[in-house]
């Protein structure tokens, strides 16, 4: 389970996340969601440590990411996996290369073992025989998959996926949707996606969260939220440019 | 920025080695920058043996043209041109792909994959500048030497053994070790405040060319403050 607790974050003086509480199941997806700009990337990069806070903690397995030496941190990260915004492949390395990179880096794996793993997971991204092209060769929604195929690698405990689908056409967005899903049901992960994809995001969480105004306005199941009558919830999935969240 | 060099070195010693990074990034800042050193070497022989015969020759010296050229050459303009033709070429795309990736989250994503960017990006290419820099500074005296040879003794007259016996009277190996040495520490300049630049790029569109661009004349600034501070300590 991965714990946030009184999260604060503040860009030159400009407070984002101003005491973000919440529980992460293990084994479920949790979608964050919330206007652009309302800190979910910001919030997201906290859960591995990728940004640390002004104040508050993460605990992942017991331990609070915040405290821990780069070591040990090193050793947490592992257990994760990332699927960036514009995928982040590295585009020196061809999409197998981007692929077998974290295996070669941080396991003892031998080079025939990495290349079926590789293999494997790009097939079931459904890239299979596209591994030599490098990624300004291919589109963003093969950069995705070539992305989520790295991410899962190393078979991660936890899957965090930033923003997934933006930038994607509706079918492919959804495509990408039915991927996570896919992956999720083979490898079993603790899933985090922030998106502002509603409702095709609904459709493969186990559990929202929606932040607003630097805290956690709300939290639940995907039923108990899409029956929340939190007005500020009730906006964002109106999709009402009038009411309590301010939009401009 | 000291922190930034610090940590490189630290991380340089650390497992796992980065040889083939290091060899990938010799080839990088060495070999694809072999062009132009060679032929801005070549031409700023020319100038010298040119200038040089036409100053020499109000004195009756153009004899001393070899050991003027020299360690003209080997004291100064050797590592000193050598390291801007090496800033221009190979500094600049050093803190364009950083700044590229740091944009683009690339760098984020080593971190996440709990790789150390600073070990697998910065130090390999700090290591490659300190081996690349005094060769390519050695290959610049050379073709140096021999444009103004060119000049000097192939259109303006002056004899051969006067050309290569004045060097030799007058080069003594501490000329050829301090210009080296200063190359060793252009070599350290550019590619950490290039590398720095880089890495440290605006999250922004202009971001990648800001810190292109002050990566360029912050490099030429040092290297010609840090040359002045080497001079007056090694003459």
């Amino acid at each position: 389970m991965i714990k946030v607790v009184d999260l604060h974050k503040t860009f030159g003086g400009q407070a984002v996340l101003k005491g973000i509480n919440l529980e992460l199941e293990t084994g479920k997806v949790t979608t964050i969601i919330g206007g652009s700009g309302s800190g979910k990337t910001v919030l997201l990069k906290h859960l591995n440590a990728l940004l640390l806070p002004d104040r508050g903690s993460v605990l992942a397995d017991g331990k609070d990411l915040t405290k821990l030496g780069e070591r040990a941190l090193n050793e947490v990260r592992q257990k994760f996996g990332v699927l960036f915004q514009g995928a982040a492949l590295l585009d020196s390395m061809t999409l197998y290369d981007n692929v077998a990179f974290p295996l070669r880096e941080k396991t003892e794996m031998s080079e025939s073992d990495i290349r079926k793993r590789v293999e494997e997971r790009l097939a079931q991204v459904g890239l299979a025989g596209m591994g030599y092209k490098y990624p300004a060769e291919v589109s963003g929604g093969m950069k995705k998959r070539a992305g989520l195929a790295r991410a899962l690698a190393m078979e991660p405990e936890i899957v965090l996926f930033d923003e997934p689908t933006t930038g994607l056409d509706p079918l492919l967005g959804r495509s990408i949707h039915q991927l996570i899903r896919k992956m999720h049901a083979t490898f079993g992960f603790t899933g985090v996606i922030v998106s502002h994809d509603i409702p095709e995001v609904f459709k493969i969480s186990d559990r929202i969260a929606m932040l607003a105004n630097g805290i956690i306005e709300e939290f639940g199941t995907t039923q108990e939220f899409l029956a929340s009558q939190n007005p500020i919830v009730r906006q964002f999935l109106q999709q009402d440019a009038e009411g309590p969240l301010a939009v401009l | 920025m000291f922190l930034f060099l610090f940590s490189a070195f630290a991380w340089t010693f650390r497992p796992p080695a980065r040889i083939r990074l290091i060899i990938y990034h010799v080839r990088s800042i060495g070999v694809d920058s072999l062009s132009v050193v060679l032929l801005s070497g070549v031409f700023t022989g020319m100038v010298m043996g040119l200038q040089g015969y036409y100053s020499l020759r109000k004195f009756n010296a153009e004899s001393f043209l070899g050991s003027a050229v020299a360690l003209s050459l080997l004291r100064e303009l050797g590592p000193v041109l050598s390291a801007f033709m090496v800033t221009g070429r190979t500094g600049s795309a050093m803190a364009a792909e950083l700044g590229s990736m740091k944009v683009t989250e690339q760098i984020d994503a080593l971190y996440s994959m709990a790789i150390n960017p600073i070990q697998y990006l910065v130090s390999p290419r700090i290591i490659a500048g300190l081996i690349s820099m005094p060769l390519l500074t050695a290959i610049f005296d050379v073709v140096g030497i021999y444009g103004a040879y060119l000049i000097g003794v192939g259109l303006l007259g002056v004899s051969s053994g006067s050309y290569f016996a004045g060097m030799e009277s007058s080069v003594v190996f501490h000329d050829v070790w301090s210009g080296l040495l200063k190359s060793v520490s252009f070599g350290l300049i550019i590619t950490w405040v290039c590398c720095y630049k880089g890495f440290n790029a605006p999250p922004m569109a202009t971001g990648v060319g800001q810190a292109t661009t002050e990566s360029v004349v912050l490099c030429f600034v040092l290297i010609l403050v840090w040359d002045y501070f080497m001079t007056s300590i090694m003459l």
